[in-house]
């Protein structure tokens, strides 16, 4: 019998393929879909690959940075050749300093201001597709990282982690479709959930026709889900509006702007025992 | 061996860029790009084996189910490459065409097998679905006439370097 050219095949190929394909979507629509094998297996090999693709672009950022410094430096100096004062050139670096670790010192504030046993772990990079709001971060399990854990910023909640591998975790979004929270609005305790669209902004379901609202009004979590903790800000009311049903079209703009996340804290402390 | 290099230069680029976007409107399927311009240049069969490979990395990076990504960029480089071979595509209006109909199709596709399944539901397909014809488009029709240009301006500059 002739090998079939699957070059010349192309419709066989991809009849193949499709098959293929149902069958693996197939073996993950029961109704216990936990984090499957490959998953794990590929998150956790390419989150490599994004830890040195981040650090490759850390290098370049650093190398620039110095070029720059180095120019500078070479312009202060002379300056320096015309001016007396000496203790201009420690003030400038001093300041130079303090902008630097600005950035840092909110994440240290953040760290100290909560009871909350937290680890601080930077962006190694986004999402492979733009249809979900997902980003990876340099600490897994080896750091103590486990699934449902919640992650916060200065700014507020940012999502929780979905797949932690070795040295590397996967974090959903607040803001991706499949994304929810307990929240409550902080000045009349009206309770809601909020839910991601995939867009930049929230939207706070289950809020009651009579809730007390206001634009402007912030909005935090109640605890009530299990992975967030009590009290931490999600955002601001937009916009509301009140539906023909028992609840009010409510729109949240989030405190945290996603795309300018660079490091975020995990909260390690389980939300039960918190509360 | 170039194949699979461009798809996971595509994949690294993607998520290095998707940090800086995810909080935007605009979003460019870098990979989906990719797929198009193989089944273009290439034919059906290397876009197809490029575009379920690397849909199922995308699949298993982002938080979805492994396989419809997949599914959905093998069904757009199978339907491209056969156009592909079938028509003329080097003219700029019939590629502009491509690759808006072909992000159209796998949002379209993408979308309604989520809903389908009922994994998920999407409050604003349209807006989403044209953005990304919009991003991918331009990201498209830039790298095919940075790609064609590219050669040409080589030889160009090595010539006027031998005249010197």
């Amino acid at each position: 019998m002739a090998l079939v050219d699957i070059r010349q095949r192309s419709g066989l190929l991809f009849g193949l393929l499709t098959v293929a394909h149902i069958i693996l979507i197939s073996t993950q629509l029961g109704p216990a879909r936990g984090v499957s094998l490959p998953e794990a297996v590929v998150f956790g090999a390419f989150a490599e690959v994004q830890r040195g693709a981040a650090a490759a672009i850390g290098s370049v950022n650093e190398a620039w940075g110095d070029y720059l410094g180095l120019r500078a430096v070479r312009s202060e100096n002379k300056v320096l050749h015309s001016e007396i004062w000496r203790l201009q050139v420690t003030l400038q670096q001093e300041q130079a300093l303090a902008a630097q670790a600005r950035t840092l010192q909110n994440l240290l504030k953040l760290q100290q201001s909560t009871p909350l046993q937290t680890m601080a772990a930077v962006l190694i990079g986004g999402g492979a597709s733009p249809d979900f709001r997902t980003v990876s971060i340099d600490k897994g399990t080896r750091d103590g990282l486990r699934q449902n854990l919640a992650v916060i910023a200065q700014a507020g909640v940012v999502g929780r982690i979905i797949l932690p591998s070795i040295r590397a975790s996967k974090v959903q979004l607040l803001i991706d479709r499949n994304a929810a929270a307990g929240v409550l609005i902080e000045r009349s305790r009206a309770q809601g959930i909020v839910v991601g669209d995939g867009s930049d902004r929230l939207r706070m379901d289950f809020v009651a026709n009579d809730a007390n609202l206001l634009v402007g009004d912030r909005v935090v979590t109640s605890g009530i889900d299990g992975i967030y903790p009590k009290g931490f800000v999600i955002g601001q009311i937009e916009s509301f509006g009140r539906e023909a049903g028992a609840y009010q079209d409510v729109v949240v703009r989030p405190t945290v702007v996603f795309s300018t996340l660079e490091a975020v804290l995990v909260v390690l402390t389980s939300v039960t025992a918190s509360e | 061996m170039r194949t699979v290099g461009v798809v996971l230069v595509a994949l690294v680029l993607q998520t290095m860029a998707a940090r800086f976007l995810v909080g935007g409107s605009a979003v460019v399927d870098l990979v989906l790009v990719v797929v198009v311009y193989l089944a273009l240049t290439k034919g059906p069969v290397t876009s197809m084996l490029a575009g379920s490979a690397a849909g199922l990395v995308q699949d298993a990076l982002s938080s979805g189910v492994i396989g419809i990504g997949g599914f959905t960029k093998l069904l757009v480089g199978f339907l491209v490459g056969s156009i592909g071979q079938q028509f003329i595509m080097t003219a700029a209006l019939p590629r502009f065409a491509i690759f808006l109909v072909a992000t159209l199709l796998h949002a379209a596709v993408f979308m309604g097998l989520y809903m389908l399944i009922g994994f998920r539901t999407f409050s604003s397909p349209f807006t989403a679905a044209l953005s990304q014809a919009v991003g991918n488009v331009v990201v498209g029709m830039i790298a095919f006439t940075i790609i064609e240009a590219l050669p040409g301006a080589i030889e160009r500059r090595k010539l006027s370097r031998r005249r010197k």
